[in-house]
């Protein structure tokens, strides 16, 4: 089902959203995409004994995968011809370059470690990115819509709003026409179809694409391509928490089911448990 | 989630730790062969074999192969995933620039080879031949054979295969009859080869055949063979495709295992054939590409117990059955003889890994340190331990892969659970590129006695240097130096006992032979436990890394050293008996 609803929708908060001309348009100088170092979607996480966390020590780190599609995204774009360069960013500790090196791999013509030691909130991660874009003026910046860890689904949104630049969240679809956007957005009612003027931020969902495996070749490659690092605490962005973690606690252990005899023991049950009237 | 995850990190440690990584990656050949760029490569294989090649295994030990149109036909999910290895260019992983590879050391192929064969062991003896043939190209064949077949076997692009077995001619290669005749600048090969391994198939546009035939006038016996690089489709001046040769595929075999790789019976009528190398060197040029084959199919052990670990240790994790001994119903795996199962996997398959690894950093060493010295140590230490390798990982391949079922109890049975295709894909391992009987022979006439235990003697020696270590290193690995210096004594006076006896009775050396390979196999995996221990104990106190995982290498260790390694005395004892009881019984009595 694909439903165009049109105009406005309320997750985009954009100036410039209106109808275009698509099929005529000059190629992008830049996409710049932001990926997150995360613990890998096959890992069972683990809380630390002592709450203060999840167990990240000797597992596997991974691109999250949202990300990952977003830099797919991105890739697909400057093969069509549609984009000169494509930049990936991240913030987060020196291990980080290990996923970098991974964007590399995949094809990204360069890399850049924004280092900071400790966890950041979605709003300090946008302000430090607004700070890369004002750096180096992407035409488009791709991130996934949401981080597989914290789940926030913030970042991106942040990011357009702090820029004052259109943002499309949640696509499954993305076709670049000069200096505009059409996005087919992942909706509660469907499908939805907007377009958007560039510079703007997009959030990927999951059936934007299917990223490719990485080849041999490229691996070699991407550790002569260009990794530049700077200083969390140079770019000027306010980096202090507004949260307080209180403590992580694994969710309760799931309770072993009972076998009933036929329906009306079950509703019986439910009754019983206070979950029918 | 795919039920295959290659160990990268486990593989990495041994890298670092113990074969050397950054020492190998200081020889000029290999620059770029630094610590994170091995992970990274390692890290996107394990993607690929978990996503894509895992996945077809058991679609292939359904499917099997079969030859239809006079052609063998394979499952099509295997021309898939031939299709995105090579694209991938994963092909060439260790195959020098030169020839068209990525020029990385032998040392991280052997840990993507565990990767592709632990994933699909029947589909990844295709590019695992491929690349043995390209080296035996590579190594002797005429600049124009070179230039021809070289690069598109790196690449993928064809296969290649080893024509070596026909009926009369197994493990007694000089009795091949296949005949090579002259033709002005070529041959014409004729003859029958049998369990010829992806001797044909339709995952790539051209096959690439080494054949060992005898001329005409040859000399009977070894130096009679020679060796013919035959193609399925000749190939044009201008490197395109020709003619269909005189070579075809004649049935494929019925098996225990491996369903999914075609094992060939091939026909040979007039075909066109190259030679490789000079004529009557036939066997001397296979044997420059014996010592990859032979840890290849060494690392193809070690890989089929890995994959039947990862899924028995899943499945005790799981079981609920009976009351563990503190009372309480748990899974299986709190039961201590079920633990003792998972351990005893867990154990040997790092003590081979480790032993292989190490190996194939020998290799590098070999062919590349700068000091002729080096070069001839290292290669001395790789001609002793190939065919140990070789033979004492498939052994243990063996009882692991049934270890692997009998956790599953019943289940196991059953072909459905998918851990029954391991036992019966790691069988062939004991017996292709020499069965253990051979490489036992080899070890003891070849690199024992011939030698006169020099290189036994080096290996015992860094042995000992290990136990001195481990005393000095404090009462955490008291046990494992203890053990490690029994085995060592077990190995020396098997070695003595050898020496002063061997030419009592002709029979001595081959009665003695698999357990001298026995014996050596189990103390290599203690020793590289204990050296393992050794950068646990370092890495612990040094504050770093992943204090869990560290410990864990060290129960390891000691598990090992207590419970694995006192088969090197028994081991000893057998070998000291001589061969008297084992010919005490007359033929007509067996
Ligand atoms: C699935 C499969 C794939 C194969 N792939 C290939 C391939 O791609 N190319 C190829 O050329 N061949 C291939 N082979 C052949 C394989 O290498 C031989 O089967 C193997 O070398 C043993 O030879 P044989 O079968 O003639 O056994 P035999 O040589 O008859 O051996 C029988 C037994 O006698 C023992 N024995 C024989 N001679 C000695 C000795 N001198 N000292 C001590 N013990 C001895 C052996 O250890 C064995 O236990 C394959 C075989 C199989 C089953």
């Amino acid at each position: 089902m694909a439903v165009d609803v049109g105009g406005l929708s309320p997750y985009d908060w954009g100036p410039t959203i209106r109808a275009a001309c698509f099929g005529c348009g000059k190629s992008m100088k830049k996409i710049m995409v932001c990926l997150k170092r995360v613990v890998d979607y096959n890992v069972r996480v683990r809380v630390k004994a002592d709450g203060t966390g999840v167990v990240t020590d000797g597992v596997k780190m991974s691109i999250n995968p949202f990300d990952e599609i977003a830099l797919e995204e991105a890739l697909r774009i400057r093969e069509r011809g549609g984009a000169a360069e494509v930049v990936v960013v991240t913030i987060g500790p020196a291990d980080c370059q290990q996923q970098l090196r991974t964007g590399l791999a995949m094809g990204a013509d360069r890399a850049i470690l924004v280092e900071h030691g400790t966890e950041l909130e979605p709003l300090a991660v946008a302000g430090l990115l607004l700070k890369l874009v004002e750096k180096e003026h992407p035409d488009l910046v791709i991130v996934g819509k949401q981080a597989i860890d914290d789940d926030c689904n913030q970042t991106g949104q942040m990011l357009a709003a702090l820029w004052d630049r259109p943002q499309a969240t949640f696509a499954s679809k993305l076709e670049v026409d000069g200096d505009r956007i059409r996005v087919t957005r992942e909706v509660d009612a469907g499908l939805e179809v907007i377009e958007a003027d560039l510079p703007a931020v997009v959030t990927t969902d999951l059936r934007l694409n299917e990223p490719r495996y990485v080849k041999l070749p490229d691996i070699m490659k991407a550790k002569k391509k260009p990794l530049e690092i700077l200083a969390a605490g140079s770019l000027g962005a306010a980096l202090e928490p507004s949260l307080r973690t209180t403590g992580y606690a694994p969710p309760p252990e799931r309770q072993k089911g009972a076998m009933v005899a036929d329906v009306d023991a079950l509703v019986g049950a439910l009754r019983d448990k206070g979950f029918l009237g | 989630m795919s039920d295959y995850q290659a160990p990268v990190r486990e593989m990495m440690f041994v890298l670092r730790e113990l074969a050397g990584i950054d020492a190998v990656a200081t020889l000029p050949a290999y620059t770029d062969a630094t610590a994170d760029v091995v992970e990274a490569v390692l890290g996107e294989a394990a993607q690929l074999a978990a996503d894509v090649i895992a996945p077809t295994n058991a679609i292939g030990d359904r499917a099997g192969t079969r030859i239809q149109n006079g052609g063998v036909v394979v499952p099509p999910e295997f021309i898939d995933v031939y299709r995105q290895f090579t694209a991938g260019g994963w092909a060439g992983l260790s195959l020098d620039a030169g020839m068209g590879g990525q020029g990385l050391p032998y040392a991280v192929g052997v840990a993507a080879e565990e990767i592709w064969q632990a994933a699909n062991l029947a589909w990844a003896l295709c590019p695992l031949l491929t690349q043995a043939a390209a080296r035996t190209i590579e190594s002797h064949g005429s600049a124009t054979l070179r230039r021809t077949y070289v690069q598109r076997m790196a690449s993928g692009e064809w296969t290649g295969t080893m024509n070596l077995t026909e009926p009369q001619a197994g493990s007694d290669l000089a009795a091949v009859r296949t005949q090579a005749v002259r033709e002005g600048d070529h041959y014409r090969v004729s003859g029958q080869k049998i369990f010829i391994t992806w001797g044909d198939h339709d995952m790539a546009d051209n096959i690439v055949h080494l054949v060992l035939a005898r001329l005409p006038d040859a000399e009977a016996g070894t130096r009679g063979t020679s060796l013919f690089l035959v193609p399925k489709f000749l190939v044009n001046p201008d490197g395109s495709i020709g003619a269909r040769n005189g070579v075809a595929p004649v049935s494929v075999e019925h098996k225990l295992g491996i369903h999914g790789s075609p094992t060939c019976v091939m026909a040979f009528d007039n075909a066109i054939g190259y030679l490789v190398g000079e004529e009557g060197r036939g066997l001397a040029c296979m044997f420059t590409m014996m010592n990859h084959a032979r840890l290849g199919v060494g690392l193809e052990g070690i890989a089929i117990s890995e994959r039947s670990y990862q899924k028995a240790r899943a499945y005790a994790r799981d079981r609920v059955q009976g009351r563990t001994a503190d009372g309480r119903s748990r899974a299986i795996i709190g039961h201590p003889d079920v633990r003792r199962m998972v351990v005893t996997m867990k154990s040997q398959i790092e003590a081979m890994r480790a032993a292989a690894y190490c190996v194939a950093a020998d290799l590098d060493f070999a062919h590349h340190a700068p000091d002729p010295a080096a070069r001839a140590r290292h290669q001395a230490r790789v001609d002793l331990l190939i065919p140990v390798i070789k033979g004492w990982c498939t052994e243990t391949a063996q009882q692991l892969t049934s270890i692997g079922l009998q956790v599953h109890g019943g289940m196991g049975y059953v072909e459905e659970t998918g851990v029954a295709q391991y036992y019966r894909d790691a069988r062939i391992t004991t017996i292709y590129e020499g069965t253990t009987g051979i490489q036992a022979g080899d070890f003891v006439g070849r690199k024992i006695l011939r030698d006169g235990g020099t290189a036994l003697q080096a290996l015992i020696a860094d042995m000992r240097a290990t136990v001195r270590e481990l005393k000095a290193g404090g009462e955490r690995l008291a046990v494992i130096a203890a053990g490690l210096e029994r085995g060592v004594a077990a190995l020396a006076a098997s070695a003595a006992w050898l020496a002063g006896n061997w030419q009592r009775h002709p029979a001595i050396p081959g009665a003695a032979s698999y357990h001298l390979l026995m014996l050596t196999g189990v103390l290599l995996g203690a020793w590289q436990h204990g050296r393992s221990a050794l950068a646990a104990v370092r890495l612990l106190g040094a504050g770093g890394g992943d204090r869990a995982f560290l410990e864990a290498r060290l129960a390891t260790a000691a598990f090992y050293a207590t419970q694995i390694l006192p088969q090197a005395e028994a081991s000893r004892q057998a070998i000291v008996a001589g061969s008297d009881d084992l010919l005490a019984l007359p033929e007509n009595q067996l």
